[in-house]
Order: structure tokens, then sequence, then C-alpha cells
């Protein structure tokens, strides 16, 4: 005779077999197919933001910037793009960052300049928001709202119109998705100002690499 | 006995007209208001549905005989969710603009009743072959009724059909038509169009 602890996890497995077999199988499936797509995914996106960095940091030509690797916070390597003129001289920094919108991660590329100061212009890479509401984040007339803002104060949302510097007018029922943004946008430019300032200085110090842009 | 259940070529044919998803079940509503503003993105989220409902189709018709009642809308549901993910990842890497456009619709297919109602109906209870014939005809029925609204609301909100001009150059584009409200204009107006004929054909024999 069975004891009922037994028999109870027994008949579980009866009844749930298939959907823990299939649940293994998909899950096995699904990382086979990011596997082998997610190089072509983010060489997608590598070509999309190379073609709106001239747009994020005025003057900046794709033949004269750098791709650099930059260990952040958390010890990972990061990417961020050192932007030039046509001429070669230094006039800006693009970063990518991301966050957690409304729905689903934003991701986000900020232009800046040299010294960190001004926000030269904001991209949305990826969104998920909501259908007519929140991903009208991607438009260029709300996203026109960044362009010339002071990188020294914290960027906040506003509903309405903006008549202190740094506020944002939120989106017509889509205020968390405006906060996102702002949010993603101070975290980036505080995590990197120190890095990328204090690296300036010393150059050489040897914890960056710069990569040939295909 | 119930009546027999509908062999392979009466569910292909039916998808198409007879029991079509969007003209007579109004299944599938969010793709069908949502991308038909022009034929390109209602054309690929007629193809990713396709690929999705008749994979999906397919794989329930084969373990259908091990579908267990009261788990069975979840084991749909995971399968779907799989297809669309890899739906989702394939046009990302190889439709790049195109995933963009379609943003959040491509992975918004998971909830397309279309499909788990065909599941329910058919592919969990018929085999393979009817499961896959059926697939197709919906699949069918699916990309006409997309194609059709979208070919109203390209041409009159843009005055050109898969981008090409078709319209002359004095011609006013409507832009209601390729805005949300032109959606459930030319939705509507079909809906009673598709209803009317069906009307007069079912009168006149």
């Amino acid at each position: 005779m069975m004891d009922p602890e037994t028999q109870k996890n027994r008949n579980y497995l009866q009844q749930a077999w298939l959907v823990l077999l299939l649940g293994f199988l998909y899950g096995g499936a699904l990382a086979g197919v990011h596997t082998s797509l997610a190089p072509r995914i983010a060489e997608n996106r590598l070509q999309e933001t190379l073609n709106v960095i001239p747009d994020l940091v005025p003057g900046a030509v794709i033949q004269q910037t750098e791709m650099l690797s930059i260990a952040g916070p958390g010890g990972q390597m990061e990417r961020i793009y050192r932007t030039a003129d046509a001429a070669g001289q230094h006039n800006g920094w693009v970063l990518v960052a991301a966050g957690q919108g409304f729905a689903d991660r934003i991701e986000i590329l900020v232009g800046l300049d040299p010294q960190f100061t001004t926000i030269t212009g904001v991209y949305v890479l990826d969104q998920k928001e909501t259908p007519g509401l929140g991903d009208d984040i991607r438009d260029a007339e709300f996203l026109d709202q960044f362009r010339g803002k002071s990188a020294d104060i914290p960027l906040s949302v506003v509903k309405m119109s903006p008549s202190l510097p740094g506020e944002v007018q939120a989106l017509t029922g889509a205020t968390v998705s405006t906060w996102a943004v702002c949010d993603i946008v101070n975290q980036a430019i505080d995590q990197w100002r120190d890095p990328i300032l204090d690296q300036q200085v010393s150059s050489a110090s040897g914890t960056s690499s710069a990569d040939e842009i295909p | 006995m119930a009546a027999a259940s509908p062999t392979a070529l009466e569910r292909f044919l039916n998808g198409i007209i007879p029991e079509n998803p969007v003209y007579r079940q109004l299944l599938g509503m969010c793709p069908v208001l949502a991308v038909t503003g022009a034929m390109k993105p209602a054309l690929t989220m007629a193809a990713a549905t396709a690929f999705v409902l008749i994979c999906a189709n397919l794989l329930i018709s084969l373990i259908r005989g091990l579908l267990k009642p009261h788990l069975r809308i979840l084991v749909f549901t995971m399968t779907i969710a799989t297809f669309v993910t890899i739906a989702d990842r394939f046009l990302a890497a190889y439709l790049y603009d195109m995933s963009k456009e379609l943003g959040p619709y491509v992975p918004l297919i998971i909830a397309n009743c279309l499909i788990i109602s065909r599941c329910e109906i058919c592919s969990s209870k018929q085999s393979v072959g009817v499961a896959f014939a059926d697939g197709v005809g919906m699949s069918l029925g699916f990309a006409l009724a997309l194609a059709s609204i979208a070919t109203v609301r390209e041409i009159l909100g843009s005055g050109t059909w898969f981008g090409l001009t078709v319209l002359p150059s004095f011609w006013p584009t409507w832009g209601i038509m390729v805005l949300p409200p032109g959606a459930f204009l030319v939705l509507g107006l079909l809906l009673g169009l598709v209803e009317w004929i069906g009307h007069r054909r079912a009168t006149s024999t």
C-alpha cells in the first residue's frame, strides 16, 4: 500500500507530465533559435544605431566615430560611442541605456556633448509600450524635447508645458512611459559621467578598447 | 453519434470564405484594425500568423491523444507562445524594419483568438492532415481579409498599393484612412458588404 503523500505526487506527475515535457522542449527550441539569430539581430541594431548617430550628435560622422567598450558599474563591458566630425575632431558621446518601461524594457540612445553638459539627442531603439499611447515615445515631437536640455539637472516629468529647465512634458495617457524614458536618460548620464570624464584626463589608463566599426 | 467531423477539403475551403476568421467569425480584430494601414505590414502579419497557426495546429494534432481536458488550454497557449516567439525573432533578424514597424503586434499574435480557437475546434480533435488543411485555409482567409482592408486603406489613404503610386497626383489622399478611425470605417463597410453579398446569394437560390 502506497502512503498518501507518494500517491499524491504520482498523481500530479500523471496529470502534468506532458506540460512539463513540452516546457522543456519548447525552452530548448527557443534557446536554439535565440542562439542562432541573436548575432544577426545585434548586427541589425548596431546598424540602426550607426544610422541615427549623426542625428543624435550634430555634425558627427560615422566614419570618424569610435565604438568603445568600457567596464560599467557591474563590471561587465558596455558599449558606448565616441563621435567625431568630418575633420576627426571629437564632438560628443552616444550612450546606450535601458530600463523598465510601462510594458517591457525600453532601450534608448542618448547623445551628449564631449563635456557631458548638454543632451544633444535621444532616440528609442526598442520598446513595447502600449500602442497609441506609450509607443508615442518614439515620435520626433516628443523626443525633440530632450534636445538641448542640461545634462547637469536630472530630468523630471510635468503634465503641463514645462516652465523649469529639466522638465519634460508627459505624453497624454502615458506618464509612466514618459517617466521611464527620463529615468533611463538620468541614470545613463549619472552612470557614465565620471568614468568617461576621468578617462579623458588619463586617456592611457587601459580600461577601454576601441573597436573598428564595420 | 454526432454529425461527422468536416473533412480536410471542407476545413480548407471553410476557412477561406464560408467561415472566414475575420468576416464571418470576427476573430483577430486587434491586428485587423492595427496593421492594415498598408499592404506590406498587413501581409507580413498575415504570414507570421499563418506560420504560428499552421505549426500550432500540426503540433496539437500530433499530441491530441495525450491532452488532459483540464490542461489543454495551457498546452495550447504554451505551444502558440513558442511559435510566436520564433516568428518574432525571425522578423527581427531578417526583416528588421518591418519588425520595428509592427512593434508589439507580432508578440500579440499570442492573444489572437483565431489560433487558440482552431486548436480547440479542429486540431485537438482531428488528424494531422485535417489540422494542416484547416490551418492553411484559415490562414488564407485571414490573409484575404487583412489584404482587402489594407488595399482600401492604402489606396484611399496614401494613393499607393504596396508602396507603388496607383492614384494620380491630384487625388487628395484621405488621411483618416491610415489613422485608426479609418480601420473601423473600412472594416465596418466591408463587413456589411460581405454580409450583403451573402444574403443576396442565399435569397436568390
